[in-house]
C-alpha cells in the first residue's frame, strides 16, 4: 500500500494522515459519547450538588449558593467513617495481597495442566452477585452457624465471643469480596515472566529467595500496582461489606453517603463522594509515583 | 588434568525421547571448545546440564576433581550466555553486569563492572536499560555479566544466532580476543559449521543426542568419521566403492570401474562396501580423456551440467554415468582450463585427500541439516 503510493503521485504521508486521523477520531466517537453521558455529566450533577444550599430540600428544590460550607460541615460530621473506610481499605488490600500473591504465583508457575481449572475456580465467584455471596458469609459468620462454633469449641472464640457483626467480619467479606481483582493482575504480571531471567538468577549465584526477590518480585510489581488498586479503590468506597456485615461501629463512609442521599440530604451526600473520590485520586496518584512503576507498567 | 570439565555417560530423556544419549566428552580447561550439531540434536539440554538447569537422567558431570552432577545452579562455578541473552529487563546494564558480584558479596563492585565494561566496549552504557541496547550490545552485556563471575567454565549457548551476519563475523573475531585475554574455558554452542570452525580450538559435532566425531577443526574436515560430519561440515562427494584388496599401506578400491587408492590410516573400514570421499575443492577438473599426474585417483566420463561463478572460485556439478552428481570447487587462479554446461570432464585428485567411509551409514546425512539450523 505505502510502497504503491510512493511509486506515482503525492507522497503517502499526506494523503494517509487525515484518513487515519478520521478512522481514530471514528474509534473513540461511541466510547466518548457514552463516557460524555454517563460519567461527565453525573460526574458535574455531583460537582454541584455538593454546592447546593443544605436549607432546601428533594420536593422544594436546591438554591445554587456555592456553598462550600457544606464540605466543612461533612468533614467535621464523618471523620470517622471515612478514616475507618481507608484503614479498612488499607487492611483488605493487605490481606488481599498477603492470599493472593502465593495463589497467583502458584497458578502462573506450579500448577501445570491445572492452571486453566485453577484460574475458572479464580473467576467462579462471578458467576453469582455480589450482594448473594455477601449475605451468604451473613449466614456463614452467624451467631450459631459452623465457624463460630467450630471456633468456640477450639477455644479461639469465648463462650459468647462472635463474627457477625464484628470489625473482622466486614474486613474477611471485604477481602474475599476482592480477592480476585487481586489475584487475576498478580497472576497476568508473573505468567509474563520470562522463565530464562529466573533460571538467569539461578545461573548468577542467586539462590531461590534471592532470585525471588530480586527478579520475581520486581518483574511482577506491576501487577502488585494493579491488583493493589483494584482492590483499595472499590474497597474503599464499598458499603454492603459493612451494612450486611457490621454494625453502625462498623459504618464506612459508603454508608453514610448512602443513608444521606436516602434521607434527602444530597449536598452532604454529594460532598462526601467528592471528597471519598478526591482522597482516592490523590491517594494513588501518590502511590503510583512512590512505586515508580511509570518505567514498568 | 586440572579443571578439566568431564562428562560421562550423561543421558536426558524427555518421557521417552532421549535428548542426550550417552555422552562422553572431556573438555580441556581454558579450551575454546565448540559443540556443533543441527537444531534439535540436543546441544542446548547439554550445556543445561552442564548448568545445573536441567537435571541428567543417567551419568556424571566433573569438573577438576569436584563432581558437579548433583550440585544446584547457583553453586557451581559455571555461568552461561544464554541463548536470547536473558538480560534482567528491570536493572540497568551496570546491575545487570554487578548482579553475580552482589549475589556473592563481593566488594569493589564498580571498578570490576567497569573493567568489565571496558572489557566489551560498553563504557558509558552503565545507566541504560537492556531495552536500549542493540542485539550486539545486549549480547556484550550477557558476555559481561557472566564474565564477571570468572567461572571455571563460561557456557554460550548460540550466543550470536541473533545477530545479523555481518555483526556475526565481528563478535567472533570479538569473542576469540577475550577469550584468549581472560583464559577461561568456553563451551560454545553453535549449528554454524563456519563459526565453529573460525573460533574453536577444539569441536565436537554432535547429531541426534551423541558426539560423532570430536577433534582440532582442521582434522575433522581432513578425515571425516562419519558422513554426517563429512556432510555437515563442509561439503562431501561420496561415491560407492567396494574394498579390493590392501596394498602395503594402501588400500584398493573399486568405484564404479575405476580404481581408487587410499592410505590405509584414511579409511574407517578395512573390507567390504564403502563410500569413497573427497572435498569439492581437492578436486581437479580435466577436459575428458587427458593425462593425469602419476599416482592421482580419477573418475572419468562426467558431464558439466551446472558452472556457478563465485568470484574467488567457480563451483561446477558434474554429472557421472552412474547417473551422480559430484561438486568441484576450481580456484579462480586464471592458470587451469574453465568450462561450460554440457562440456565432457574427467575427475582427478591426490589419495591422501581421499577418506573413506562405511557404507552402512547414509551418504546423505547432515547435507540439509545446517539449512534448517
Ligand atoms: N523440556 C523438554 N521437554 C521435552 N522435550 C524437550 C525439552 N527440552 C528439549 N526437548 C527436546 O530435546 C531435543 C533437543 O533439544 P535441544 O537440546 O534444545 O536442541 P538444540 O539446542 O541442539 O537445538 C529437541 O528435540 C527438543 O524438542
Ligand atoms: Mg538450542
Amino acid at each position: 500500500m505505502t510502497a504503491l503510493s510512493q511509486l506515482g503521485g503525492p507522497p503517502a504521508a499526506v494523503t494517509e494522515k487525515p484518513g487515519r486521523r478520521f478512522t481514530a477520531y471514528l474509534l473513540l466517537l461511541p466510547g466518548g459519547l457514552w463516557l460524555a453521558l454517563f460519567f461527565v455529566v453525573p460526574l458535574v450533577s455531583l460537582l454541584s450538588a455538593s454546592l447546593y444550599d443544605p436549607s432546601g430540600t428533594v420536593e422544594t428544590g436546591y438554591a445554587v449558593t456555592g456553598h462550600w460550607q457544606n464540605y466543612v460541615d461533612a468533614l467535621q460530621d464523618y471523620a470517622r467513617p471515612f478514616g475507618r473506610s481507608m484503614w479498612y481499605a488499607l487492611l483488605t488490600t493487605a490481606f488481599c495481597l498477603l492470599l493472593g500473591y502465593p495463589l497467583a504465583y502458584a497458578i502462573a508457575f506450579k500448577s501445570g495442566r491445572w492452571k486453566n481449572l485453577m484460574l475458572a475456580l479464580v473467576i467462579a465467584p462471578f458467576f453469582t452477585s455480589f450482594l448473594v455471596r455477601t449475605l451468604s458469609w451473613k449466614l456463614l459468620l452467624g451467631d450459631n452457624g459452623v465457624v463460630v462454633d467450630t471456633l468456640k469449641w477450639l477455644h479461639i472464640l469465648g463462650p459468647d465471643g462472635r463474627l457477625l457483626a464484628t470489625t473482622t467480619a466486614v474486613v474477611t467479606g471485604l477481602t474475599y469480596n476482592f480477592l480476585p481483582f487481586m489475584v487475576l493482575p498478580l497472576y497476568a504480571s508473573l505468567e509474563k515472566i520470562d522463565h530464562r531471567l529466573i533460571e538467569a538468577g539461578g545461573d548468577l549465584f542467586a539462590g531461590p529467595v534471592t532470585t525471588f526477590r530480586t527478579v520475581t518480585l520486581p518483574l511482577s510489581m506491576p501487577g502488585v500496582v494493579a491488583g493493589t488498586l483494584l482492590t483499595f479503590i472499590p474497597a474503599a468506597g464499598d458499603y454492603i461489606n459493612a451494612e450486611l456485615l457490621g454494625t453502625p461501629q462498623q459504618r464506612m463512609i459508603g454508608n453514610d453517603i448512602q443513608n444521606l442521599f436516602a434521607a434527602g440530604a444530597h449536598p452532604t451526600a454529594a460532598a462526601l463522594s467528592v471528597t471519598l473520590m478526591a482522597t482516592i485520586v490523590v491517594l494513588v496518584l501518590f502511590y503510583v509515583r512512590r512505586v515508580g512503576t511509570e518505567d514498568l507498567l | 588434568m586440572a579443571g578439566d570439565l568431564v562428562l560421562s555417560g550423561l543421558t536426558k530423556r524427555f518421557g521417552a525421547f532421549t535428548a542426550v544419549d550417552d555422552l562422553d566428552l572431556t573438555v580441556p580447561r581454558g579450551a575454546f571448545f565448540a559443540l556443533l550439531g543441527p537444531s534439535g540434536c540436543g546441544k542446548t539440554t547439554t550445556l543445561r546440564m552442564v548448568a545445573g538447569l536441567e537435571e541428567p537422567t543417567a551419568g556424571s558431570i566433573g569438573l577438576g576433581d569436584d563432581d558437579i552432577t548433583g550440585l544446584r545452579p547457583y553453586k557451581r562455578p559455571v555461568n552461561t550466555v544464554f541463548q536470547n541473552y536473558a538480560l534482567f529487563p528491570h536493572l540497568d546494564i551496570f546491575e545487570n553486569v554487578a548482579f553475580g558480584l552482589r549475589r556473592r558479596g563481593v566488594k569493589e563492585i564498580r571498578r570490576q563492572v567497569e573493567e568489565m565494561l571496558e572489557l566489551v566496549e560498553l563504557v558509558g552504557y552503565g545507566d541504560r536499560r537492556p531495552a536500549q541496547l542493540s542485539g550486539g550490545q545486549q549480547q556484550r552485556v550477557a558476555l559481561a555479566r557472566a564474565l564477571i563471575n570468572r567461572p571455571e567454565v563460561l557456557l554460550l549457548d548460540e550466543p550470536l544466532g541473533a545477530l545479523d551476519l555481518k555483526l556475526r563475523r565481528q563478535m567472533q573475531i570479538e569473542l576469540k580476543r577475550i577469550q584468549t585475554e581472560v583464559g577461561i574455558t568456553f563451551v560454545h554452542v553453535t549449528h554454524d559449521q563456519e563459526e565453529a570452525m573460525t573460533m574453536a580450538d577444539t569441536i565436537a559435532v554432535m547429531n541426534a543426542g551423541v558426539i560423532e566425531q570430536r577433534g582440532a577443526p582442521a582434522v575433522l574436515y581432513d578425515l571425516p568419521a562419519t558422513t554426517f560430519v563429512a556432510n555437515f561440515l563442509g561439503q562431501s562427494n561420496l561415491v560407492a566403492g567396494t574394498i579390493l584388496e590392501r596394498s602395503g599401506e594402501d588400500l584398493v578400491i573399486d568405484a564404479h570401474g575405476s580404481k581408487q587408492v587410499v592410505p590405509v590410516k584414511r579409511s574407517r573400514v578395512a573390507d567390504g562396501e564403502v563410500w569413497v570421499g573427497i572435498r569439492p575443492e581437492k578436486v581437479f577438473l580435466a577436459r575428458a580423456g587427458s593425462e593425469t599426474d602419476t599416482g592421482a585417483n580419477s573418475l572419468r566420463g562426467g558431464v558439466v551440467t551446472d558452472v556457478s561463478y563465485c568470484g574467488v572460485s567457480t563451483q561446477y556439478l558434474a554429472r557421472m554415468p552412474w547417473n551422480q552428481e559430484l561438486t568441484v570447487f576450481e580456484q579462480n587462479t586464471g592458470a587451469r582450463d574453465t568450462f561450460a554446461v554440457g562440456d565432457s570432464v574427467d575427475l582427478h585428485w591426490q589419495p591422501s585427500h581421499t577418506f573413506v567411509l562405511d557404507a552402512r551409514q547414509d551418504a546423505t546425512a547432515g547435507v540439509e541439516a545446517e539449512e534448517t539450523g
